[in-house]
């Protein structure tokens, strides 16, 4: 108030009142109340999040280890009558289930992968921002948004118009599944081409290399490991889909080893199998060995498996990205 | 000189590949395209009979999936639609300020090693196939939670939402409703996160300089400039929920009413479940009709997805 007044006695400026803008203590400590309480619900949310991660993991590791032994992962369901055991000392397993899996979603990495890195190709290295591009990478957003039962129906009505009416195969399942890769795999293959420097292109065009080789030995290796593991992820979503493989690979109890003709079963859909079943049947005079809840047991047993191979899946695909990063100035 | 000679080779040879490679790349482009009208194309023929076949026929299949309770097609999709829409939005509704938080916890709250931990965890959320959420909802949540709803039905039942009794075992929209939140939740907080942290810190430091709390900085910098991107990211939510089959499919009693009564076993059904509940005992005319119902479910999320792809265009413009 003394500098004020003196300001004032010297040039005539008006006077200040710099005392009304001070804050009352009462209006400090609500927004420091505020303040708290908003930390502590944003901790509060993060905490309520934990909950159910810890609670899926832990159950299923918890009543997955029950039945995960070496006889589940190499004997299929044939031959499993009711809650009794095989011959081979197990209650059935889910080798079939895996080798299912794993040739339906190869088959899916052998559609999706290539179209998805040409398409990526063609909007970062061709398409400058044209019209056409920009209504693709738009498609290509909304159609990761395309539900998996969608995916599953397209590929039915597809093989049925095509093939006739009750094809059921794996490689129906193949073309559900890389419907719902393919835009994963064309915006991370994106995302990785645009990080890779222009100098790189240029030096090689500038050498007379034409623009499909500078494409593929000199755009393409150096975003490899960004592809590489970009894919991986996508493997990893569509590796756990069920609802479009209900509808088109279906559901057997055997080993089926061809893509391209009868059903196939895969880890997911024998989980909802095995959980749709309830219980098993034990004849009234049964031994002990006799388990009437071994069908939630399989599905839990198998819900490990798969959440194992889905871990792992995106445990590499980080770890590639992560290794082998391209060094790009900032 | 024989290293001499190849170069002088190279370019025609190097021209044809050149220009097969650029014919391959835009064909790719526009795969996407004809991909996109190949999914409406072949679900509108393998529906066509719906529409253009014998409709006694039609209605026949109708009322036998319905249990006589309609035998128009309008009537069996618009209860589904009605159910889909209803458990989707609450869904929504549980997620949005959780995974806001989570996601404001990660860029503003959480030391910069924690934060990164955080993220992984985000994204292992993600990556669990549903099937496991379904088995996780059906055997341990539905259990569990009954004492909550009960709870919720006993003393806040004059809420209509909330009309006792609560079923037990709880298969009903509201436990639905909680599992789809949890499916959702990653994907609102891995973009809002993204997008929260793309903040300009000088506007931050500016609310920051004029004494702002960090609550009050939140407000002032962060949430105005990530408006656009949290729209977005619910609304890809939403689209998320809406296709969602196997979680409701395992854990949902299905009926096929208007009802709100969210504690309640059979009221409502969402599209992607009944198609998948309805699909293994259908008939060629049945499953027509859930194809139909398919093409409606595809219709609404692209025109959701296309949506909330348009407001991040906007905004990133």
């Amino acid at each position: 108030m003394a500098e004020a007044t003196k300001k004032k006695n010297l040039d005539g400026a008006p006077v200040i009142d710099f005392d009304k803008f001070r804050p009352t203590r009462s209006s400090e400590n609500s927004r420091k109340r505020k303040d708290l309480f908003m930390t502590g619900l944003i901790g509060l949310a993060f905490v309520i999040a934990c909950i159910p991660l810890v609670s899926v993991l832990w159950t299923t590791i918890v009543n997955g280890l029950k039945r995960l032994n070496l006889n589940f992962l190499s004997y299929n369901m044939t031959g499993v009558v009711g809650g009794n055991p095989t011959p081979s000392g197990g209650y059935g397993g889910v080798v079939h289930a895996i080798i299912g899996t794993l040739e339906i979603t190869g088959g899916a990495m052998v559609i999706s992968i290539p179209i998805g890195i040409m398409c990526a190709v063609y909007l970062v290295e061709y398409a400058h921002g044209g019209k056409l591009a920009m209504t693709i990478s738009l498609l290509v957003d909304v159609m990761s948004g395309i539900p998996s039962i969608v995916a599953g129906l397209f590929a039915f009505s597809m093989f049925t118009i095509v093939f006739g009416p009750g094809t059921i195969n794996g490689i129906e399942g193949s073309v559900a599944l890389s419907l719902l890769m393919l835009p994963t795999v064309v915006k991370s293959c994106e995302e990785m081409l645009k990080i890779v420097p222009n100098d790189l292109r240029e030096a090689s065009l500038a050498l007379g290399v034409t623009k499909q080789r500078t494409i593929t030995k000199i755009v393409l290796r150096t975003a490899l490991p960004g592809i590489v593991s970009g894919c991986i992820l996508a493997i990893a979503r569509v590796i756990g889909e069920t609802a479009p493989l209900l509808m088109t690979a279906g559901y057997i109890s055997s080993t089926n080893v061809n893509l391209f003709s009868g059903q196939m079963t895969t880890l997911p859909v024998f989980v909802y199998q095995e959980y749709s079943k309830l219980n098993a049947n034990c004849p009234v005079h049964a031994t002990s060995a006799c388990v009437p809840t071994i069908p939630m047991e399989r599905a839990w047993a198998a819900a490990l498996v798969l959440i194992i191979i889905v871990l792992v899946l995106n445990l590499i695909g980080r770890l590639v990205a992560k290794v082998f990063a391209v060094k790009t100035e900032r | 000189m024989s290293s001499q000679d190849t170069p002088v080779m190279q370019p025609a040879g190097g021209k044809t590949a050149d220009k097969v490679f650029k014919g391959i790349a835009y064909a790719c482009g526009i795969l996407i395209l004809v991909v996109l009208a190949a999914v409406f194309l072949f679900l509108f023929f393998r529906a066509w009979p719906l529409i253009g076949g014998d409709q006694s026929a039609n209605s026949a299949t109708i009322s036998s999936f319905t249990g006589g309770k309609t035998n128009s097609f309008w009537g069996y999709v618009l209860p589904l639609l009605f159910g889909t829409v209803l458990v989707s939005i609450l869904a929504l509704l549980i997620a949005f300020f959780i995974s806001i938080g989570i996601a404001l916890f990660i860029s503003h709250y959480a030391p910069k090693k924690i934060a990164t931990g955080l993220s992984y965890v985000v994204d292992l959320l993600a990556a669990i196939p549903s099937v496991i959420y379904g088995l996780w909802g059906g055997l341990i949540l539905v259990p569990a939670i009954y004492p909550f709803w009960n709870w919720v039905a006993t003393y806040l039942g004059w809420i209509p939402l909330f009309a006792g009794p609560a079923a037990n075992p709880q298969r009903t929209v509201a436990t639905v409703a909680v599992v789809l939140a949890v499916m959702v939740l990653p994907i609102i907080t891995s973009m809002s996160r993204d997008i929260f942290l793309q903040t300009p810190t000088l506007q931050q430091e500016a609310a920051y300089g004029l004494g702002a709390t960090k609550w009050e900085m939140i407000k002032l910098a962060v949430i105005p400039f990530g408006k656009s991107g949290i729209v977005s990211a619910s609304m890809l939510a939403l689209g998320r929920a809406l296709g969602e089959t196997m979680a409701v499919l395992m854990i949902l009693s299905p009926g096929l009413t208007y009802s709100i009564k969210l504690l309640q076993a059979s009221q409502n059904q969402t599209i992607a479940a009944n198609i998948a509940a309805q699909y293994p005992e259908a008939n060629d005319l049945g499953v027509s009709t859930l194809i139909g119902t398919g093409l409606i479910l595809f219709l609404i999320t692209f025109v959701v997805n296309y949506a909330a792809r348009k407001i991040t265009e906007k905004a990133s413009v």
